[in-house]
């Protein structure tokens, strides 16, 4: 409970700090804390209630989720240092940002930890609001354009997962009975058998429409590479890191149910076809892309299509594909968005075409974005390597024809994600070539966790995503 | 009197997909807001009847609020913004009116086709308002869909929010509806919210979205 708790209360009291440096000390406290809250779960769990509810499923997203905030304020703090030197931002605004970037966490914390599904969407709409806002606290013609489209295609996708919601109680409301118990997740999965599965299958369209919006899922995306590209950039970092992640935990929940029933269609084949469309789509997409933070964004589509893919491929060897990847997507993607923020703030642009050299200009700055963009593009000795081996080669078990279309999707993305990276680190320096004040520890941290998972994955952790694994079916 | 509840229930219900019809003909955007009022005005009678056969008191809290805050406020605000934004008070539709009625009904038949046989289990009235709220909820994509205004999208927008209202009050019994359409009217008063923001910071020459979408594409 502590974990909603922080956030809350730090949101109250960064609302009313006028002083900016003293602000973002508190939100890189408050996010450590709820950090610390969330491993104090890990060994010690209180019992679910009617509201809130840690299984093993959400404490890996919670984990993730606090502890990926928790690296982000840090880089947030020495982000908005430069935005105030330049001007981008005012004091007023950022007093304003940082009670906003506690509020996000905790809808993102209080979706994940929800044990009721009008919760959880109350949560999801919350984060949904407040990452809007985020988006356009710039207010360039751009930043308000991206967060108006974020706004409509989000309250969109929000009032159909709401819709789906009222399906799921009305389809149990004959086996659980009225009231409460009928939208409480551990009585929802214990009677799912009992439902009626037309209702079900109905409801689930709506969810998958209306949550794979949130999630990116390639012909709802439009709202995702405006948003990542025209906000400040460690909202870019929490919103592929983790907002996507939330929504994809609120479809997997759901899917939990539909599995649970056996009449009801299975979720797989959906969710396949989602992913892989996704996958190929934005692979191509990468290839036509200007702006780097948008260029990143696309990629961000094509990671949740191969986890969204993995998970509907499901079985043990699937889950545990999935986990993985989505782990290692967000560790990876947010330390591009950390790199990636510090480049631009360098060069004063977004604009791949004016950046250059960077390997020469900012030897630490531009090697750690080669890495980084190497490890998201699925190259070894990284994280991400494993995880999409595993995805291809359970798929390759099971569907070959699948398989393939998975590795031709990787390998487009990979073409343009080097192509793209090579001109902005190598070659000719073009740009400004200014010192930059970069906070190298969160990009540092995430790069060696994803390349310790690549070498060796410890074996507890196996364990623990194995048994999530199973748990998911 | 079950007989006389059902058909008061249905009657406010197919008012509601009526009014949604009458949305889509407008193409005038003061006459569209008058209609946004009387679409939630329904809303609000139909929450309340809901209320009184389920004898459920929390619903009533959801009625008020749809009076209160959409029939009457959202519409004044949208109102006063389209006055002082200046914009256009012809509402430009991507396809022909005839053409959106036409998508309109196919849309209430495929509602109605989806959603009666799979809940031929439930009480008739929840089957009704499910079927009925539906309706309302694609015919609000459509006015999405087919309007270019920005204004006339979050009308658009409003109605399909008011569809899942419908929903939440027919589905008998469920919990946290007021929670749920409260957090809703949050929703809304930002995106009204928004839109006066917008003015307010001249950012904007324009609502249109077209030209929103020219204007990005100018910058590559």
């Amino acid at each position: 409970m502590l974990t909603l708790l922080i956030p809350l209360i730090a949101a109250a009291l960064l609302a009313a700090i006028p002083n900016y440096r003293l602000s973002a000390n508190l939100n890189v406290l408050a996010s450590l804390l709820s950090f610390l809250s969330a491993i104090v779960l890990l060994f010690s769990r209180p019992p679910d209630n009617q509201y809130l509810l840690i299984d093993d499923l959400n404490i890996v997203f919670i984990l993730l989720n606090t502890f990926i905030g928790f690296t982000t304020s840090v880089f947030s703090a020495s982000y908005i240092a430069h935005e105030l030197e330049t001007g981008r931002l005012t004091p007023r605004y950022l007093r304003f940002y940082h009670a906003m970037f506690q509020l996000m966490l905790l809808g993102m914390n209080l979706a994940l930890l929800a044990n009721n599904i009008g919760l959880m969407w109350v949560a999801v709409e919350l984060a949904t609001l407040t990452t809007v806002v985020m988006v356009g606290i710039y207010r360039t013609h751009e930043a308000i354009e991206a967060a108006w489209k974020y706004f409509i295609l989000g309250s969109v996708g929000i009032a159909l997962a709401l819709f789906g919601t009222i399906l799921v109680y009305l389809a149990a409301r004959p086996v659980v009975g009225e009231g409460m118990d009928a939208m409480v997740w551990t009585s929802l999965l214990a009677h799912a058998r009992a439902f009626d599965p037309a209702l079900l299958n109905i409801a689930f369209v709506f969810l998958l429409l209306g949550y794979g919006t949130k999630v990116g899922l390639a012909p709802m995306h439009a709202w995702l590479p405006d948003a990542h590209a025209e906000g400040p950039t460690p909202i870019s970092a929490v919103l592929s890191g983790l907002l996507l992640n939330v929504a994809l935990y609120a479809l997997l929940r759901f899917k939990l149910l539909l599995a649970a029933n056996p009449g009801a269609i299975a979720p797989g084949p959906l969710m396949i076809g989602l992913g892989l469309l996704s996958l190929i789509f934005a692979g191509f997409m990468l290839y036509r892309r200007r702006d780097i933070k948008r260029m990143f964004a696309y990629s961000s589509i094509e990671h949740m299509g191969i986890i969204v893919f993995a998970f509907g491929m499901a079985g043990p060897l699937g889950n545990f594909a999935g986990l993985l990847q989505m782990t290692m997507h967000s560790l990876t993607k947010s330390a591009i968005f950390f790199s990636v923020g510090h480049v631009a703030q360098v060069k004063g642009t977004q604009r791949i075409a004016e950046m250059g050299g960077l390997t020469e200009t900012h030897p630490v700055l531009g090697w750690s974005l080669v890495a980084s963009v190497l490890a998201i593009a699925g190259l070894p000795p990284f994280g991400v390597f494993t995880s999409e081996f595993l995805v291809v080669s359970s798929s390759f078990a099971r569907e070959p024809l699948l398989a393939v279309l998975v590795v031709f999707g990787l390998l487009v993305s990979f073409g343009a994600l080097l192509w793209r990276v090579t001109g902005v680190a190598f070659g000719e320096p073009r740009g400004p070539t200014g010192p930059v004040k970069a906070s190298y520890l969160p990009i540092f941290a995430h790069l060696s966790l994803v390349l310790i998972a690549g070498i060796w994955l410890p074996g507890p952790l196996v364990a623990w995503f194995q048994h999530v694994a199973a748990m998911l079916g | 009197m079950p007989h006389l509840d059902f058909d008061v229930a249905h009657t406010l219900a197919g008012l509601l997909v009526l009014v949604s019809f009458m949305m889509l003909y407008q193409d005038r955007l003061y006459a569209l807001l008058r209609v946004l009022a009387l679409h939630a005005f329904v809303l609000a009678c139909a929450v309340a009847w809901q209320a009184r056969i389920q004898d459920a008191p929390g619903l009533y809290v959801t009625a008020a609020i749809a009076l209160g805050f959409k029939a009457i406020l959202v519409p004044w605000a949208l109102h006063r913004i389209v006055v002082r934004l200046g914009i256009h008070r012809e509402i430009e539709t991507v396809v022909g009116i005839g053409v959106t009625m036409l998508a309109g009904m196919f849309l209430v038949a495929l509602s109605l086709e989806v959603m009666l046989p799979v809940t031929a289990h439930a009480n008739p009235v929840a089957r009704e308002d499910i079927a009925l709220a539906l309706s309302v909820v694609l015919i609000g994509l459509l006015i999405m869909v087919t309007r270019r205004n920005a204004v006339s999208q979050v009308v658009g927008f409003l109605s399909l929010e008011n569809g899942v209202d419908l929903a939440a009050a027919g589905a008998q019994g469920m919990p946290l509806v007021v929670e749920l359409s409260v957090a809703f009217s949050v929703l809304i008063a930002f995106i009204v919210i928004g839109i006066f923001l917008f003015r307010i910071r001249e950012r904007f020459d324009t609502v249109d979205l077209q030209a929103l979408d020219r204007f990005r594409g100018e910058r590559r």
